[in-house]
This record gives C-alpha cells, sequence and structure tokens, in this order.
C-alpha cells in the first residue's frame, strides 16, 4: 500500500524509536556483559570489545541503511556464494571451540561466518521469491529449499545446531509471507512427520556427543545435572532465583561465582533475569517486543514485494532468536546454542544483528523516498 | 490463492500474512513471559535455595581437644596444626576420576577414599574428611593440582600430639576418626564423619570433656569449589584440660627400669588414691596410632607377641604369689585363725593327703610365728592357716581388700582378676571345691589372679591403716569455657574390718621384710621401705636353677611395698613378668621408684603428720599457645 498515510512526523525516516530501542537493548547487553566479566583481570575487557563491535555494527548499520535494498538483494547470489565458500573454509581451517568449528580467525579476532549466512539467506530468499513468478510449488518450495540446502548442511556439519534451525525459521517464514496452499502445507506436513524418524535418525547421528547428551539432559533435566544438564539447570536456578526484583547489579551469584557456564555469550539472558528480576525480565521482553512490533510495521509498509519480503525475513530471524535464546536459558527447549540478539557478546553476531536492522529501516526509507 | 506470479500487486497479500508473525509473535511472548514468572515467581524460592546451595558450602571447624597435663602441670598431650583433605561430594564432577586422582597423588588405596566418601550422614554438600596430617608436600601437591581438582579442600586443623613419644602411652591413650558404628550411637549423636574422638586410655574416659564442640563456618565458593569468603563463623569451642595425677618424671623412670622387659609399675599415693605412675611394658607411640593405619600396620601392632596396647598395670591377671600373704595374714588374725604368737613347724613341705607341697626354703624356716612368716615369706605357714580358715574366709578378706573387683580408676576395660571361693568355683566351673586347692590359693597360687593395680591398692589399704582410697588418675578438669578448674576429690572406698593392732603388725613384719628378710635389695639409705615379694609359678615343673629355664617358662617376680614407713606417701606394685624372684628382679625397682619419689617430693615424706600435710605445690602451668 504505497498510498498509506504517512507518518506525521514523517520527515524523517530514521525512525527514533526504533533507533532508541536498539540502542537501550544494547545497553542492557554492555551492562550484563560488564557485570559478569568485570572481576576478570584482563586488558581488553569483554565489555570494551563489546562496544567495540557495537561501533563496527553501527557503520555496518548506516551502510545497510544508505545503499539501496535493490542494489544490496541484487548481490544476494554472489555473497551467498562467497558464504557457502566461507562455512567450507571454517570446515576446513576453522577455530575450534567446544568441539565446533565455527571461527575463521583474523588477527586476534575470530570471524563466524554462520552468523553473516543467516541475513545473506535472508536476501537470497526475498530476491528469489521477488522475482520468480508464482508457479507451482516446484518453483515456491523445493527450488529455494535446494537453495537452503548447501548452506544449511554445511552449518550442521560444523555443527551450529542453532544457526541451522534459524536457516530453517527463515525458510519457513518465507514460505509462510509467499502463501503456501493449505494442500501443499498439509502435504509437506505429512511428509514431514513420516520422514520425521529418519531425518531424526541422520540429524542425531550427525550430532556430536555433547550436543546429544544435552538433548537428553532436556527430555530428562535430572539426567546428570553435574554434567550435560548442568548449563540447563544453572541456568534455570540462575533465573529463577532472581525472583521478582533480583539479586541487583554485579550481585548474581550464580554468575559472578561462575556456576552458570558462557554467562557472557549465549547465557547472557540468565544473568540479567538473576539480577534484575522478573521486573527486568518483563522490561527486556517488552522492549524486545517493541523493537519487533516496530519492524512489523516496516514489513507491513514496505513498498514492493521485496521490502517486504525482507523485512519479514530479518523480523522472523531476530524473533526466532530472541525466543529460542531466551527459551533454551529458561529450560523450555534444548540448548543450541543461539545468541541473544543486541545483548549477548560477539562481534559476528552484534554487526549481522545491527546490519540486519539497518536494512530493515532501509525498507522504511524507500517506502517514504517515494514521495521525496 | 492466485497463481500468478510474484509482484507489486501481491504486496497487499504478502503484507496481510504478517498478521499470522504479529499474532504469533504475541503468543511466545505471552509464553516466555509464563514461564518466566513460573520460574522466577512461583518456583522463585525454590531457586533461591539452591543458587543459596549452590554458593555456600558449610564446612566444619573442628574443636581444639583440651590439653593434658601431668600433677605437676607439665604438658602431656596437646595439639599442632596440620593438613587437612576435604572432599564435598557436590562440586565433584566425576567422583571415579577425583577418587584415582587422589589415591595416586596421595599414594592411598582408592577403597579406602571410596569408603571415606560413602561414611555419614548429610548431604553432597557435607565435606568428606578424607585425610589428615598431610605432609606438606602432599598439601602443596593437591593445592598446584587444584583447577583439576574441584570439591577438594585443604583445611588446616589441630591435630593431637604427644611430646613425650610412648611415656605414658597407656594411660593417656591415643585418638582417631569416629567409627562408622561409633556414629550410630547417642554418645556420638553431635559428630560426623572424620571427627576425632579418644580411642584409648584418658583420651577415651573423658572423651566428652576433652573433646570440645564443633564450629561452623558457611564459605561461599565459586563453580570450581573454590573458596571465596567466609560467610557465618560458629566458633569452635576447645576441649576442657585434664590434671592427671601422675608425676610424669617418676612415670619416665617406671617404664625406663622395666626397659625391655614386660611387666608394669604402678605407685601411689594411699591417702588420695593418686596414681602417681603407672607403667605398663612394652608400649607404643600414641603419635603413630592416633595418624590413620594401614591395615598391615594394625595387624602388626596387634598381633605383636608383647601386646603392647595391653595396659599391664591393669588388664594384667597374674597370680598374686607371696604377695598374698599379706592379706593371708589380716585374714588370719582377724578370723582368728591364729594369734600373732601362734607358730607353725616348718621343715620344707606341707604335706595334704598323698601330696607334698614344699616351702621356696628347701630345708624349711623351721619354728616361724606370724611376723616371721612374713619376713621370710614362709610358705609352709601359709599353707597351714589356709588350710585351716578355708578358701570362703580367705575370700571375703580380698574381696575386703579390694581383689576380683574393679579398682574404678578412670580407665577403659580394667580387668578384675579372680578371687575363688567354693561359690565361685561352681559358677566358674561347675564344679566343687577341693580342700587342696585352697593350699595353693594360700599362697596366691592357683586359680588366684590379680592386677598390679589392684596390688598397688592393697599394700596402699594396708600403708593407710586399713583405709581403701579409690585408685585416681584425673586430678581436675579444667573447664575453658567457664574459666573454672573443677577438682576431683578423692573418695574413700570403704575401711577394711582389720584391728588396727594386726594392721600395726603386719606393718611392722613388711618393714623387717626390707631390712632383714627376702627384700633386702629393697632397703634404701633415703627413706624406710616396707614391702612383700612374690614369685608367681607361670610352670606346673620347674626343674634346676632359673638361669636354665626358657624366659617365657620363668616366674613373674613381684614386689609390693610403700614408705615412708612411718607415714606412708607411696605405695608401689612391680610385676616383672619372666623375671624370676620377687627379692632380686622386682624389688630393686621398686626401691628406684620410691627413692625418685622421695628425691621429688622430699616435703611429702618429712614425717609431717598423716592428714596435715601440705600438698606440693605444682610448678606453673606450662603456658603453650592452643593450636
Amino acid at each position: 500500500m504505497i498510498d498509506r498515510v504517512i507518518d506525521s512526523r514523517g520527515l524523517d525516516s530514521f525512525d527514533l524509536r526504533f533507533i532508541g530501542l536498539i540502542a537501550v537493548i544494547l545497553s542492557v547487553g554492555v551492562l550484563s556483559i560488564y557485570s559478569v566479566t568485570h572481576s576478570q583481570d584482563t586488558a581488553f575487557p569483554f565489555y570494551l570489545k563489546q562496544l567495540v563491535w557495537i561501533l563496527l555494527g553501527t557503520a555496518a548499520f548506516l551502510v545497510m541503511y544508505l545503499s539501496d535494498y535493490h542494489k544490496i538483494a541484487r548481490l544476494a547470489y554472489p555473497t551467498y556464494a562467497v558464504i557457502l565458500i566461507l562455512l567450507a573454509v571454517v570446515l576446513v581451517m576453522g577455530k575450534s571451540s567446544r568441539g565446533a568449528q565455527r571461527w575463521i580467525p583474523i588477527g586476534p579476532f575470530a570471524f563466524q561466518p554462520s552468523e553473516f549466512a543467516k541475513l545473506v539467506l535472508v536476501l537470497v530468499l526475498a530476491n528469489y521469491y521477488s522475482r520468480v513468478p508464482r508457479v507451482g510449488w516446484l518453483q515456491r518450495v523445493v527450488l529455494p529449499g535446494l537453495i537452503v540446502l548447501p548452506g544449511l548442511l554445511l552449518i550442521l556439519k560444523q555443527p551450529d545446531l542453532g544457526s541451522g534451525l534459524s536457516f530453517l525459521a527463515v525458510y519457513a517464514a518465507m514460505l509462510l509471507m509467499v502463501g503456501v496452499r493449505s494442500k501443499a502445507l498439509g502435504i509437506i506436513l505429512l511428509l514431514s512427520v513420516m520422514l520425521f524418524p529418519f531425518v531424526w535418525e541422520m540429524v542425531w547421528a550427525s550430532l556430536h556427543d555433547y550436543q546429544r547428551q544435552r538433548v537428553m539432559a532436556f527430555v530428562d533435566p535430572d539426567y546428570d545435572p553435574g554434567g550435560k544438564g548442568y548449563h540447563a539447570l544453572q541456568s534455570k536456578i540462575a533465573i529463577g532465583s532472581g525472583e521478582l526484583s533480583g539479586k541487583g547489579l554485579y550481585g548474581g551469584t550464580q554468575s559472578q561465582l561462575k556456576f552458570l557456564p558462557e554467562g557472557h555469550t549465549d547465557f547472557v539472558f540468565a544473568v540479567y533475569a538473576e539480577e534484575w528480576g522478573f521486573v527486568g525480565v518483563l522490561v527486556l521482553l517488552a522492549l524486545f517486543m517493541a523493537l519487533i512490533w516496530v519492524s512489523l510495521e516496516i514489513a507491513a509498509r514496505a513498498k514492493d514485494t521485496l521490502g517486504a519480503l525482507l523485512a519479514a525475513g530479518i523480523v522472523a530471524m531476530l524473533c526466532f532468536c530472541v525466543v529460542v535464546n531466551i527459551g533454551m536459558t529458561a529450560g523450555m527447549f534444548p540448548i543450541v546454542g543461539i545468541p541473544l540478539p543486541l545483548v549477548s557478546y560477539g562481534g559476528s553476531a552484534t554487526i549481522m544483528t545491527m546490519a540486519s536492522l539497518g536494512l530493515l529501516l532501509n525498507v522504511k526509507r524507500r517506502r517514504l523516498s517515494l514521495f521525496y | 490463492m492466485a497463481s500468478a506470479g510474484f509482484n507489486d500487486s501481491d504486496l497487499l497479500d504478502l503484507q496481510r500474512r504478517l498478521v499470522i508473525l504479529r499474532v504469533g509473535l504475541l503468543l511466545v511472548v505471552a509464553l516466555l513471559a509464563l514461564r518466566l514468572w513460573h520460574l522466577q515467581i512461583r518456583e522463585g524460592p525454590y531457586y533461591r535455595d539452591l543458587s543459596e546451595n549452590n554458593r555456600t558450602r558449610s564446612v566444619v571447624l573442628e574443636p581444639a581437644r583440651g590439653l593434658i597435663f601431668d600433677r605437676n602441670g607439665v604438658l602431656l598431650a596437646n595439639n599442632v596444626p596440620s593438613f587437612t583433605l576435604y572432599v564435598t561430594l557436590e562440586d565433584v564432577k566425576d567422583s571415579q576420576a577425583l577418587v584415582a586422582q587422589l589415591a595416586s597423588l596421595l599414594n592411598l588405596d582408592s577403597d579406602v577414599i571410596q569408603k571415606k566418601l560413602s561414611i555419614g550422614k548429610g548431604s553432597k554438600l557435607q565435606p568428606r574428611k578424607i585425610k589428615d596430617r598431610l605432609t606438606l608436600r602432599e598439601a602443596t601437591l593437591i593445592e598446584s593440582h587444584r583447577l583439576d581438582l574441584p570439591g577438594v579442600m585443604i583445611q588446616v586443623e589441630s591435630q593431637r600430639n604427644y611430646p613425650g613419644g610412648a611415656v605414658a602411652a597407656h594411660l593417656l591413650g591415643y585418638v582417631g576418626e569416629v567409627s562408622a558404628d561409633q556414629l550410630e550411637k547417642a554418645e556420638f549423636a553431635d559428630l560426623h564423619q572424620g571427627s576425632i574422638v579418644g580411642q584409648y586410655g584418658v583420651e577415651k574416659t573423658f572423651d566428652r570433656q576433652v573433646r570440645g564442640r564443633a564450629g561452623q563456618k558457611s564459605v561461599e565458593v565459586d563453580a570450581l569449589g573454590h573458596e571465596k569468603r567466609a560467610v557465618v563463623a560458629e566458633r569452635p569451642v576447645a576441649g576442657d584440660d585434664l590434671y592427671l595425677t601422675i608425676d610424669i618424671r617418676l612415670q619416665k623412670i617406671s617404664e625406663d627400669l622395666l626397659g625391655e622387659e614386660s611387666g608394669a609399675i604402678v605407685a601411689l599415693d594411699p591417702t588420695t588414691g593418686d596414681i602417681l605412675a603407672m607403667a605398663s611394658r612394652p608400649g607404643f607411640d600414641p603419635n603413630v596410632l592416633s595418624k590413620e593405619l594401614t591395615n598391615k600396620q594394625w595387624v602388626e601392632i596387634v598381633q605383636n607377641e608383647g601386646r603392647p596396647l595391653n595396659n599391664r598395670a591393669m588388664q594384667g591377671q597374674y597370680p598374686p604369689g607371696s604377695t598374698f600373704k599379706v592379706v593371708m595374714a589380716a585374714a588370719a588374725l582377724e578370723s582368728n585363725t591364729v594369734a600373732p604368737s601362734t607358730t607353725v613347724r616348718c621343715n620344707g613341705g606341707y604335706q595334704f593327703g598323698n601330696r607334698l607341697f614344699r616351702d621356696w626354703k628347701a630345708g624349711g624356716h623351721g619354728s616361724v610365728d606370724m611376723n616371721e612368716a612374713l619376713i621370710h615369706s614362709c610358705d609352709v605357714y601359709f599353707y597351714t592357716v589356709g588350710q585351716r580358715m578355708g578358701i570362703d574366709t580367705i575370700a571375703e578378706y580380698a574381696k575386703q581388700f579390694g581383689l576380683g573387683q574393679e579398682t574404678g580408676i578412670e580407665l577403659p576395660s580394667e580387668r578384675v582378676g579372680i578371687v575363688p571361693s567354693t561359690a565361685w568355683k561352681q559358677k566358674a566351673r561347675n564344679q566343687p571345691w577341693y580342700p587342696g586347692e585352697t593350699i595353693s590359693a594360700a599362697i596366691g597360687q592357683g586359680y588366684v589372679t590379680v592386677t598390679p593395680l589392684q596390688m598397688a591398692s592393697v599394700i596402699g589399704t594396708v600403708a593407710n591403716d586399713g583405709v581403701a582410697v579409690r585408685p585416681r588418675l584425673v586430678q581436675a578438669v579444667m573447664n575453658r569455657a567457664a574459666g573454672e578448674r573443677v577438682e576431683f576429690p578423692p573418695t574413700v572406698r570403704g575401711k577394711v574390718a582389720v584391728k588396727p593392732a594386726t594392721l600395726a603388725l603386719i606393718k611392722s613384719a613388711l618393714a623387717d621384710v626390707v631390712t632383714k628378710g627376702t627384700a633386702t635389695r629393697a632397703k634404701s639409705p633415703l627413706v624406710t621401705i616396707a614391702g612383700k615379694t612374690g614369685t608367681a609359678q607361670t610352670a606346673a615343673l620347674r626343674t634346676g636353677p632359673e638361669k636354665d629355664i626358657p624366659k617365657k617358662l620363668r616366674d613373674h617376680a613381684w614386689f609390693v611395698a610403700f614408705a615412708p614407713v612411718e607415714a606412708p606417701r607411696i605405695a608401689v606394685a612391680v610385676l616383672a613378668e619372666h623375671m624370676g624372684h620377687g627379692g632380686s628382679a622386682a624389688a630393686p625397682l621398686a626401691k628406684d621408684v620410691i627413692e625418685a619419689y622421695v628425691k621429688a617430693y622430699p616435703q611429702a615424706v618429712g614425717g609431717a603428720p598423716a592428714g596435715n600435710r601440705t600438698k606440693v605445690p605444682a610448678p606453673a602451668v606450662e603456658a603453650r599457645p592452643r593450636a
């Protein structure tokens, strides 16, 4: 709906609500990272590094915001090809951490291609669906599925279960957006149910031991609480013991005393929940919901299919990460290793998320630009 | 759905479907909020508890055991700092691996460690004591592996130490970890796995006083079990100090006198019952026994032929031999069996039926009265009076003097010996008493057995004019909390029903034993000594000179004595196993002990009237900081 009434403040596409929400959520992240790691005596502490990532992320945000998303979309296939190569490189020479190869070392830093792959996938699929004529389910489901597959396989091989699931989430969101016939949906569902045992066998076989044990630990929380269920249990204890108002900044004994592993990365939400309690949790959930809500608004007001698909894909991806990350720290899902967008420490994830949000705002800018 | 290709005309369609995303978003956020409400509000207190337990470990602070002093304040048992290793199971990720690691680092049997981990009540949060008295090297080794050993903690605790080593070991006893069986009992209810309790000697009998009360420390730990800070502390209360009646110098002298021989020496103050020395040989080093022993070490000690753990002074039961004649004399005179002037003709043997009971002196003593019979230890005289009195009269007096019963000394497992009587024999052997058996009993052979402590008490009672005072080993307890010293007064057990004249006669005769009788080797230039020798037969058939008999078949040598004769302040019983005649082997030892006492306490034997003697002022207590 291009003739939609524009924002009365509308002169400025640089949506201040949007920017403000991002800034506040980023601050929550830096504060929480500082709280967990402040006792560590390192020359270049994590919170400072995170500020650097935010700075780089801001640059990425501006680049994505200021360029034309149509041009960016046109670069989607070659970029995807590069990402696939990088994913392959990771497998060959990547840096290992906790049994998974996810990083390419660049000087003192490490670059995680699978994080960027998510955004590139959104671009690829949005580009595909906005160009390909809407015929049959082959073009709508199978072909894009074949595009997703190599990236998915390379990511699962690392293995990075979290990014793999994000891939599937983006794909599913796109399918939802372009509309899948109810009959087709039924067939897909039926096939999924029938194929599930075989796929599960394959996935199970491809999993590392620690991942299998995590799944086991999820199914049975008392399964070896000192071992593989340890993350899940300690995370639940951290969150639960925060109670209504939390233990206060630096007061989280779970995180301060290192009972909670990966407190500054994947489990940063548990740190926050322990320190700020249910009240703080509701505030953060509200912040995320507002950000996503505003993003959905942008998607809903996109001037073209490409913009709408891009926006929807990005929102779906963000939404998925937020829900799965919080869900896993709260013991609702198995632990799959997905960072909390804008909050968890991490260069690749922060830059990728901010670039995605820049692209999202770009979609809004393009819409408004018609009038100027 | 339209089948046309994607183009901007479908934008509306697309955008409409975003509603699904919106609804989905609201749903999942609501679900997340609900889940977090459940965790933080509904189950919050539960997780709060878990997080507290996660970070706090309750560490027991072992109390310092009370000190033990001798009568002059010389330190006999104290505490020294030492490293103790604990394991908190809660912090252990892989207990099998930990056990293996500790086993190799500490050179311990992994079964032992496993057992320690499983003993005792309490949760996985309760640290288990694995080993104490770690060497500095072991402690350093553990500390250097700190990061690989989550849940392992080294505490500095005080350990029992006996500065004198083996001296007075049987009296002091030793300590050890409370056993699993002991933990079940009510008296150990406030203890836990790894608590130290007295296992022998006064350490055991006075454990309640000496033990103290454990404190508690709440320690905040991190995920690796590393101590961050102590949160709450309940201070441990040190145990009370014990003051023993022994004089450690006299104790040492007594033990040295026995040397490598097996035997016992008991010296006591007959007026108060204070045990001045109580030696038993062979002995042991309580410092060794207070450590964790391997099974092999323990078996070696227990199966040692010399039975070093046996306190011969109160657990060794021996025939009293001729020392029993002291009791016999009192019995014979009091039961009017004989008068002091009654004489018996001794020509070297006593015929009973078709058996001849020999006197120790081949030619006999000729015609002897009570006085001479005691001085020269005439067997035939006592055969005769014993036969006239009958066993039950003998038993009655023996019991009056405290034989056949506990003296009541404050040590565990005192033995009582045997005072035979017709009733005893019927009960114990289900047989009648044969008159011939009385003849053996009359000279302290046959069924009669006594402990050296009992004999010291008997001779002490004679010295104390018939007043029997319970032997005691603990003079006072210093209650640290109340800051007061609680004295234990001497306890009079009773007065034997023996006329003063009879006792006077016996005492005078016993004085003559030393001056001109069988115990001239006990004669001292320093002090007047009265005593009675005894030779307890261990083998029925003995021929030829003593030195030709294998050592383990030789007789036990006895000597019981008191001094000074005029106002006795020390009574001594010496029993030297397989040393032959009391007069030659035991009497000199008693003399040495008495002389040492006289030198150490000249005032006590200075002839001040009984009952008005001033006590020896105790030297200042050795001031030592408590560990």
